[in-house]
């Protein structure tokens, strides 16, 4: 393709949907248990009966705050309910409960840390433009066929309807796929601190919309806003934004014009298509719902609320960063999981350097924990134990080799490195007089290579010490060794 | 006062899924209109030192504990269902070609 992609600027917005993990439902008591028999989790409110009152789960409206406060929004005054209405079967009573005008909370930003193969890591402040509270709609199973365009008749579970959402809107403040899932990474990474959502986006708690549209130049008016729905994973939104940005400059290159369609990014094909659209649907004749009260946040609540906040990923990637002397790559793979970064933070209260702790976590521990699927907070081996086993090799009583050794086996078992260590004869062998001795027999056992390296091959000090190693299974201090076997050469 | 004529009528119709006989529009428009007339005697009232209100009584923070509770009429809630498929409700077929 001959033409210039630096002419033309995408413009990208995200709406970002997660399931927010209360117990029951949104508006009542059924439970949001995910994976059940279809339409288990179902009752009269659920499904729209007539003479039902929803009331609103006060764990809902605390998780939506939070999130709020995190994404630096404020707090509405006065927030409402309404009704957006539309006829499709995943919806029971034929209109979602929804904020429409007084969201709860409006006008906010977060620092996104754009990271790219072969590039600069830089810094972006992404604005929000409102969260909102709603319910979840149910799911369908097309029947008759597998694919929703050739089945009869479709078979409808409830069991997800009237979970709870917030649904947080980006300004459209984002230019490359990249930017967009690194955005919603920084989104999932937050409201799994906050503890609201596990932001699973395989299951669907984690779910985004992208918007997108191309123009010529920064300041030329918008071009056709496009939606893409259907990405289930943050790489699947960085291609699904690319493909998309190729294809509109594509079209206007080509004289032809950009509709205003819903598309479905197709993950086997890796190209967004064209969704037929609901009928009607943009009409949702919003209107207040008469069944819930409004809401207002008490300056009193809110404080209480912003008090049980934890530091936030964005500020412990720039604390590590300041505190710790840690690379922007180490910051941001520890802060990656708040389990990882607390493990971590435990292992440097111990007074360990954050540096080499870092390298364990990042490096052995990570591998681990990921092949094993388990939990920071959950391994057998503590923080403190860590601490101790570095402790151990700073101290040149054990070398980082056997560390390596030995660290499998405890992270299964756990229990003191210090105790492993001594009770399986793997502590350095500190005593100069034994290394002197068991280098004397090794300088016996080669007269050649001594006599070759008193000669002028010095280089044969590596295979010396090699045999050392190999006769003490490491646990030589190599510095301690290298000398003594120097004097013993040069003799 | 609002002119209602028989597109918004059959708009009204369209979005509610109600299948309107050609031959009632005209009904209905007038009737719709004359609803609409009767409601628009509100527009009369000084409302100018009134803040606006979605509903007649005032309540705030109306809110429940995050408690599950097993209702036990998950049998009698698929079964008032038209149309159920074991544990389905089972619905026309969604998108029309």
């Amino acid at each position: 393709m001959s033409r210039s992609n630096a002419d033309w600027q995408a413009v990208i917005g995200l709406e970002t949907h997660v399931q927010l993990g209360t117990k029951s439902k949104i508006f009542t008591s059924a439970s949001t248990t995910f994976g059940d028999a279809p339409n288990t989790h179902i009752d009269p409110v659920v499904c729209g009966l007539p003479g039902t009152l929803p009331v609103l789960n006060k764990k809902v409206l605390e998780y939506a705050v939070k999130t709020s406060m995190a994404l630096n929004l404020n707090i509405a005054r006065h927030s409402k309910f309404d009704r957006k209405q539309y006829f499709y079967p995943d919806l029971p009573k034929n209109y979602q409960i929804s904020q429409f005008d007084e969201p709860i909370a409006e006008e906010g930003w977060i620092d996104v840390e754009v990271a790219e193969k072969g590039k600069e890591t830089y810094l972006k402040r992404i604005g929000i433009e409102r969260l909102h509270m709603e319910e979840d709609a149910g799911k369908l199973v097309h029947a008759g066929s597998d694919r929703l365009a050739g089945s009869t008749y479709s078979l409808v579970d409830y069991n997800r309807a009237g979970v709870a959402l917030a649904e947080i809107v980006s300004k459209p403040d984002l230019r490359t796929g990249r930017e967009a899932s690194e955005y919603a990474s920084e989104i999932r990474r937050i409201v799994r601190y906050l503890g609201v959502s596990d932001g699973n986006m395989q299951e669907g708690s984690l779910r985004c919309d992208v918007n997108i549209s191309v123009r010529r130049s920064s300041d030329a008016p918008f071009g056709t806003k496009v939606e893409i729905k259907n990405m289930n994973s943050f790489s699947a939104i960085q291609k699904a934004c690319d493909y998309e940005i190729e294809r509109q400059i594509n079209l206007y290159e080509t004289g032809e014009s950009v509709a205003q369609e819903t598309r479905l990014w197709d993950e086997g094909k890796q190209l967004t298509k064209s969704m037929r659209s609901k009928e009607g649907s943009s009409d949702y004749r919003y209107f207040p719902d008469p069944d819930l009260g409004p809401i207002e946040v008490s300056i009193e609540l809110q404080q209480k609320w912003k008090s049980e906040l934890p530091e936030l990923p964005a500020n412990k990637r720039k604390r590590y960063a300041k505190d710790f002397g840690l690379s922007v790559y180490d910051a941001r793979v520890l802060t990656d999981e708040s389990s990882m970064a607390e493990y971590f933070e435990s292992v440097v209260s111990q007074g360990v350097d954050p540096k080499i702790a870092s390298n364990w976590i990042t490096g052995d521990l990570v591998a681990y924990v990921n092949a094993n699927k388990k939990d920071f907070l959950k391994l057998p081996f503590k923080p403190e134990e860590l601490a101790e086993m570095i402790q151990l090799i700073t101290d040149g009583k054990i070398s980082g080799k056997i560390a390596k050794e030995i660290l499998p086996g405890l992270l299964e078992t756990g229990g003191s490195p210090k105790t492993f260590v001594e009770k399986n004869g793997l502590s350095m062998i500190s005593d100069s007089k034994l290394i002197e001795s068991i280098i004397r027999e090794i300088l016996e056992a080669h007269p050649k290579e001594v006599e070759a390296f008193r000669g002028g091959k010095t280089k044969l000090q590596g295979f010396f010490v090699g045999q050392l190693m190999k006769k003490t299974s490491g646990k030589v201090d190599p510095k301690l060794a290298n000398q003594i076997l120097l004097d013993q050469l040069r003799l | 006062m609002t002119k209602i004529n028989s597109e918004d009528v059959r708009k009204v119709a369209k979005l509610a899924r109600l299948d309107l006989p050609e031959d009632l529009i005209e009904t209905y428009t007038i009737q719709l209109e004359e609803i609409l007339g009767y409601v628009a005697q509100l527009e009369k009232v000084d409302t100018t030192n009134v803040e606006p209100t979605t509903r007649a009584v005032e309540v705030t923070n109306v809110l429940r504990e995050d408690v599950v509770k097993f209702t036990e009429v998950r049998e009698e809630l698929i079964d008032l269902a038209p149309n159920r498929e074991g544990d389905f409700f089972r619905v026309p077929k969604i998108l029309s070609e």
